[in-house]
């Protein structure tokens, strides 16, 4: 059924019933979230103890605000820095990757090709453990052998983000490669054409053509980073990004400061890809 | 004989805009019914409000005789060849061809059977376990074609199916379009804004635009005797001039363009009077072109001038000519015979026409 | 130029292989050698299918094993059947501003954690939380009702968090197949059910599949899900690894289990590309 085929009026009345009622079932839990972060209450659940700021501003016990709270603060802190070195890697060997496979021919291009979509098929769980149980036997070695401790593959931030790297280089490759893909060519070449050099060539038409996918791909590798716990769950050493803070929080019960927290993160979140889609919007 | 199909005052409006403004038209079984118009004039339209793809505001389709308002698509007896062919990809050539049958419930054999024929009938014989995506264009329409065929409609609506060919092929087309429909015997509605599809396979044409039919006729009439201005400049090319009347004579007047020429043409039938701001038709064929003036003797238009430049295209080269007055230019098809074989530009020469030739209408501001 | 393209290739071609081998392929092979180790004293092992057996001995184990795919085949099919009727209303029921309007609300929640929306739904099906108290102020019932904790639970969150992951795939297919063909088929005779099941579905099938993966994916290896909303008795089998690795710090079981998982996913992607003849470079690429 499409609009050009009549229908009755009943049928396309319950459809859109029905579209109506999954966007309810979409928004349903985002809603209650943020509503609780401004219950004057010391749990995130009825009755509704009257409207309250405390969860933002607060500075005294019981009520202690996110912008009050340290460790809070310090793991928002420590996600930024994580997610920033993700995407940035990320988006160099996506774009490094999405050239070789655009612009080469070679043998067992295929193959490899498969290998590179492999870490989107892989359960963040396993690739955590691998990564961890390999950096570990490094490490070992590396100390067995010459008493060096590279405290760099012991659990902590630096393997959380070579975790996290691990599977959101294959979902920027993805998104430049399309991108790439629908780059015409000959664009090139007549830069060429017009006494540009190879590299000037990419560098004054080609990159320039890939920014907003450039763009949008660290977007995305910022905010999978940002959200991701599975991995990260595994590789974790003291310093606890974002996440993993607060699932500490919520095993030991939640207070309306995680409803702040999650408020803070939502809007974050829809303004980084406000930015992004505008960005897409204009090129 | 009821007609296969019959439109009555069918009127279409969106949103406020007329689409198609009371249109009427009836098409006799077994003939080749052209819509043809500018983009934009309302003939898809009416070709999916038959099809049952938009209701129509106001007004009636009947199909053999029988009103089709209420009758949803998929249980109407007219079936569909699309713009884009819309052969399904996720099926092979049988499948395609099968699929209105499997629909009707038919049995496994016959399906296979009637398949078979209709690719012979196409003169695709064999090619049933092929997909979609490896026949060329002229096969991939004959197949479409087929798809339909075999479900017996009472009529064909085809949507500029030629329009993605190259030029080539579409002649082609063309051709095996017009055998296709007598050999399968049943009323084509084609719907073109191209005019040599549709003077060459019509019985009959109906030049569309703004939402109504200008004129409804044979091929002939619509080239030699078209009924509006609008026709007489979408079908055919016309040397086009205005101007107003300054003298009637029974049915033949005679007018003074607007750059300064005299001219005779015929009003045939339509009420022109001295004075009147008129169009006049004339189209290049219908010019002779000659070296001497007195070959031109019995022509009532004529005209002494130079060739300012020579348009070579094979059999249908022309020349244009600037009348030595200065008073305006003539487009004129060119004999092939090689006696003006010759002619270069800056040449000499006069050129006549009767004012038969010469269509009069009232101008319309455009 | 030759030599030149020749090291361009080169530069190219080693972060992507440094990558691959050295945080995929190497780590993975590395989680089979340690899942081969069995701990004979202090520090000394030797190779058996010791951590195997343990696996298949051990009722509890093979039976959190089987229930998460189970569990996980479920969500991912009661995602798809959700999500089509809604994907196939943003391709095609609906143009322009409209359209890419409802296609950007589908996204919103994926744009904050999944911890955040798991949060969201304790909020609501807890015995202090929102429905319960909804269903009290209806007088449907006359006490709390305690809806978390339970196999129900665990599904609604897995099917909300993985919804987008199926919608949009699906749009992105739907929306790839012409107006004109669904017309045609109705043209040539056939009814809602007949053009869904023989051009609407086979079309849509590359993203089917892929959503399918993802989600299944997703569901398999969620951790965060099934212990948030389902309590101590979720008994996921991500919660075996993390507890093995982190809690017990039996690292040779734990890398067992996590091969087996490894198996078990990369079994049913490959299943479900080989039943519908796409492959991976199709469905993901």
């Amino acid at each position: 059924m499409i609009p050009s085929i009549p229908q009755s009026r009943f049928l396309t009345t319950a459809y859109a019933a029905y579209v109506t009622l999954f966007f309810v079932f979409l928004a349903l839990p985002l809603v209650v979230v943020a509503a609780f972060a401004f219950n004057d209450s010391q749990f995130p659940s009825l009755p509704w103890e009257g409207f309250t700021l405390q969860w933002f501003f607060g500075s005294e016990r019981p009520m202690i605000g996110v912008f009050h709270e340290r460790s809070i603060l310090r793991a928002i802190g420590t996600s930024v820095f994580v997610a920033l070195l993700v995407s940035a890697l990320s988006v160099l060997v996506g774009m490094t990757n999405a050239f070789l496979f655009n612009r080469y021919k070679f043998r067992g291009q295929g193959i490899l090709y498969v290998f590179m979509l492999l870490p989107l098929v892989i359960p963040g769980i396993v690739l955590g453990i691998s990564i961890l149980v390999f950096s570990s036997r490094v490490a070992n070695g590396l100390w067995d052998s010459y008493q060096i401790d590279l405290e760099i593959l012991r659990p902590g931030l630096w393997l959380v983000v070579l975790g996290q790297f691990s599977f959101i280089t294959t979902i920027a490759t993805l998104v430049i490669g399309a991108r790439l893909k629908k780059f015409d060519q000959t664009l090139e070449e007549a830069a060429l054409n017009l006494g540009a050099g190879r590299l000037t060539a990419i560098r004054t038409v080609t990159l320039p053509y890939l920014a907003p996918a450039m763009i949008g791909a660290f977007v995305v590798a910022f905010l999978m980073s940002f959200e991701n716990f599975n991995t990260t769950l595994m590789l974790v050493g003291s310093d606890a990004p974002l996440t993993i803070a607060m699932f500490d929080r919520l095993k030991e019960g939640s207070t309306p400061l995680l409803n702040a927290v999650s408020l803070l993160l939502m809007i974050g979140s829809s303004c980084l890809a406000l930015v992004m889609i505008a960005f897409q919007r204009k090129s | 004989m009821t007609a296969d199909l019959d439109c009555i005052d069918l009127t279409k409006q969106f949103s406020g805009v007329t689409a198609v403004d009371q249109v009427s038209f009836s098409v006799p079984p077994g003939s080749f019914f052209s819509i043809l118009g500018p983009s934009g004039c309302g003939k898809t339209t009416i070709m999916r409000m038959i099809a049952g793809f938009l209701e129509p505001t106001d007004g009636d389709i009947l199909i053999k005789g029988k009103s089709v308002l209420n009758v949803p698509p998929n249980k109407r007896p007219v079936n569909m060849v699309f713009q884009h062919l819309a052969l399904f990809p996720m099926m092979n050539i049988a499948d395609n061809i099968g699929y209105g049958l499997r629909r009707a419930g038919m049995g496994k054999t016959e399906i296979a059977y009637k398949v078979d024929e209709a690719l012979e009938r196409i003169g695709l014989p064999g090619i049933g376990a092929r997909k979609v995506d490896e026949l060329s264009g002229g096969q991939k329409q004959r197949v479409a074609i087929a798809r339909c065929m075999v479900l017996e409609p009472d009529v064909l609506l085809l949507d500029e199916p030629l329009g993605a060919l190259d030029l080539k092929l579409r002649e082609r087309m063309k051709v095996e379009l017009k055998s296709l429909q007598a050999a399968f015997d049943t009323t084509f509605v084609y719907i073109t804004h191209d005019q040599s599809e549709a003077l060459v396979m019509s019985d009959k044409i109906a030049v569309m635009n703004n939402g109504s039919f200008e004129q409804v006729g044979t091929a002939r009439d619509l080239y030699y005797r078209p009924d509006t201005a609008f026709v007489a400049g979408f079908v055919g090319d016309s040397n086009r001039w205005r101007g107003q009347v300054t003298k009637t004579e029974g049915h033949c007047l005679e007018l003074r363009t607007e750059t300064g020429m005299t001219l005779r043409g015929v009003a045939n039938g339509r009420a022109l009077s001295v004075g009147e701001q008129v169009d006049v038709f004339v189209r290049p064929e219908a010019v002779r072109i000659a070296h001497e003036q007195a070959e031109l003797s019995r022509f009532d238009n004529q005209i002494s001038g130079k060739v300012t430049s020579l348009l070579f295209n094979g059999a249908a080269s022309r020349v244009i000519v600037s009348s030595d007055a200065g008073l305006g230019e003539v487009e004129v098809n060119l004999p092939q015979s090689g006696e003006f074989a010759d002619l270069v530009k800056g040449s000499d020469v006069h050129i006549g026409w009767s004012s038969d030739q010469g269509n009069c209408f009232a101008a319309r501001e455009s | 130029m030759r030599t030149e393209a020749k090291l361009g290739f080169a530069l190219l071609l080693t972060p992507l292989l440094l990558w691959l081998s050295l945080l995929i392929f190497v780590p993975h092979v590395d989680i089979f050698l340690v899942s081969l180790r069995e701990r004979i004293g202090v520090g000394q092992y030797q190779t058996s299918l010791a951590n195997y057996l343990t696996f298949f001995q051990e009722p509890l184990y093979l039976w959190t094993f089987l229930r998460t795919a189970v569990m996980s085949s479920v969500a991912t099919l009661i995602t798809l059947v959700i999500a089509f009727p809604v994907s196939y209303y943003i391709a095609k029921m609906i143009k322009g501003r409209a359209q890419s309007a409802l296609f950007l609300l589908c996204l919103v929640p994926f744009w904050v954690s999944e911890l955040v929306r798991t949060f969201g739904w304790m909020i609501l099906l807890r015995e202090t939380g929102v429905f319960s108290n909804v269903l009290q102020y209806l007088g449907l019932v006359d006490g709390p009702v305690e809806m978390l904790y339970n196999d129900g639970a665990i599904m609604v969150g897995l099917v909300y968090t993985s919804m987008l992951f199926m919608v949009v795939p699906l749009v992105t297919t739907l929306e790839s197949l012409p107006d004109e063909i669904i017309e045609a088929g109705y043209d040539l005779g056939g009814n809602g059910i007949s053009v869904l099941r023989e051009i609407i579905i086979p079309h849509a099938m590359p993203g089917i599949v892929s959503g399918c993966i993802v989600v299944f994916m997703l569901s398999l290896g969620n951790y965060l899900t099934p212990t948030m909303l389902g309590g101590k008795e979720s008994l996921w089998f991500t919660e075996l690894i993390y507890s093995q690795f982190i809690v017990r710090f039996n690292w040779e079981l734990g890398a067992a289990f996590g091969f087996m998982l490894l198996i078990l996913s990369s079994a049913i992607v490959w299943g479900m590309l080989k039943l519908t003849g796409q492959s991976l470079e199709k469905t993901m690429g």
